[in-house]
């Protein structure tokens, strides 16, 4: 049994989970990582993608986030997700939506707004095929 | 003096309207409670921020690249007045002391020789400034057709505002929204966006932690300063909410209150007069009895 430390997950509309963890993988933007008790001082930016969470009662919980920031010190680990759903509530039909909407945008539009929507769809496409991945495992 | 059939009428539109702010009582009643389970739901996320934000900032503070979202355009010339209103009256002075806020401060920037814009997040702050500031008034953002507010409208407030600044368009940005403290008291509040004030947070156990920043403190800064916009828009938002349908109640318990009264005085008079039209009749009919 390794080691517990507190774990939140925030997105602004709430507090999605909190309690204590044993082991936090989250999408990194320059890589996947691991969080485990007692890890350094450490804060990134996270990417659209799956951060699968084993809390210490060995419960296994798996959160899609499209994109935030990681922050960990050594009073816990807090992610601040800009979204988040639990995997098993996620809706795929949405996220086409959302997919189809952002090409529209592209296929209209130029300048400023068209990069804006590439980027968007860019963000989109990452998420779609990272919970196209977790679902499949 | 009115006649009875008057009174009668008068008596009876009375008690319409009394139903119907009755009803409404109710309504922001049930709607304050959601609110408030919304504003709570919000808080912890920008606590949290507002922690990181203070970690990442002091070690920042002083340093020259430091990014302009925090350190400003270096001139305070042009100020952008973001108001957040709500888009239905009916609720006390709920509108109007947002909009006052933002028309003192507004006059009082102009009256420092500073060039004032605003933008109206609610169609009520926008009717209320329309007279005095049409030729500075951008823009109006409304959520009439959109039921639950979310962080979404919030980001899309804040991308527009971002980008006017991008664009240099304004250098202080102010927000003003009104603090939900009880039913019964609402604060209308100014917040300055931009540049970035950095919350004072007490506890600094972080002081003698290292962080490790990746990429960078800078870069992460850079992500974070307009993700910050968003959560206090989005928070302003939310207070919004609750402070709209605060003031909503409490004006609507009073309407109410006024309709009982008024209708209890109306009822005396009608009361009244009635018997006087009565004693009126019964000497009409003795005196023609005592003519005979």
């Amino acid at each position: 049994m390794s080691e517990a430390f507190s774990f939140e997950l925030v997105s602004p509309e709430a507090l999605v989970l909190g309690g204590e963890a044993s082991e936090v993988v989250v999408p990194g933007t320059e890589g996947y990582f691991t969080v485990l008790a007692n890890h350094s001082a450490f804060m990134t930016t996270v990417k659209p993608g799956i951060v699968d969470v084993k809390m210490s009662d060995g419960e296994a919980k798996r959160i899609f986030v499209r994109g935030g920031f990681a922050d960990v010190s050594p009073t816990g680990f807090t992610l601040l997700a800009e979204q988040a759903t639990m995997l098993e509530d996620f809706d795929m039909e949405e996220l086409e939506k959302a997919i189809q909407e952002a090409r529209d945008i592209i296929a209209e539009s130029e300048g400023e707004k068209k990069a804006k929507a590439e980027a968007l769809l860019t963000q989109l496409e990452d998420s779609k095929s990272a919970v196209a991945m977790a679902i499949s495992q | 003096m009115a006649s009875l059939k008057e009174l009668r009428n008068r008596i009876a539109s009375v008690k319409a309207t009394q139903k119907i702010t009755k009803a409404m009582q109710m309504v922001a009643a049930a709607k304050l409670r959601k609110a408030q389970v919304a504003a709570e739901a919000a808080r912890p996320y920008s606590e949290r921020m507002a922690k990181v934000m203070a970690n990442i900032a002091a070690g920042m503070e002083g340093s020259e690249n430091a990014p302009r979202l925090m350190a400003g355009t270096g001139s305070d010339q042009v100020h952008l007045l973001v108001v957040a209103t709500a888009e239905r009256g009916l609720c006390g002075g709920f509108n109007s002391s947002i909009a006052r806020l933002a028309r003192d401060k507004a006059r009082s920037l102009m009256t420092d020789g500073k060039q004032v814009k605003i933008l109206c997040v609610g169609k009520k702050g926008y009717d209320a400034l329309k007279m005095e500031f049409s030729d500075i008034l951008l823009d109006v953002v409304t959520f009439r057709e959109i039921k639950n507010v979310g962080f979404e409208q919030a980001s899309q407030v804040a991308t527009q505002v971002l980008s006017m600044f991008d664009s240099g368009e304004y250098d202080v940005a102010t927000l003003f929204y009104s603090e939900f403290e009880s039913v019964i008291s609402q604060i209308p509040t100014a917040q300055q966006l931009i540049p970035a004030t950095v919350p004072v947070v007490e506890d600094t156990e972080a002081d003698d932690v290292n962080y490790e920043y990746e990429p960078g403190e800078e870069e992460i800064l850079e992500d974070l300063l307009p993700r910050n916009i968003s959560v206090q828009v989005f928070r302003a938002i939310l207070e919004n909410a609750a402070s709209e349908q605060g003031a909503r109640m409490s004006a609507m318990d009073n309407a109410t209150r006024n309709a009982g009264e008024m209708i209890d005085k109306l009822t005396l008079s009608f009361n009244r007069q009635r018997q006087a039209q009565i004693t009126k009749e019964l000497i009409e009919i003795i005196s023609g009895a005592e003519a005979l």
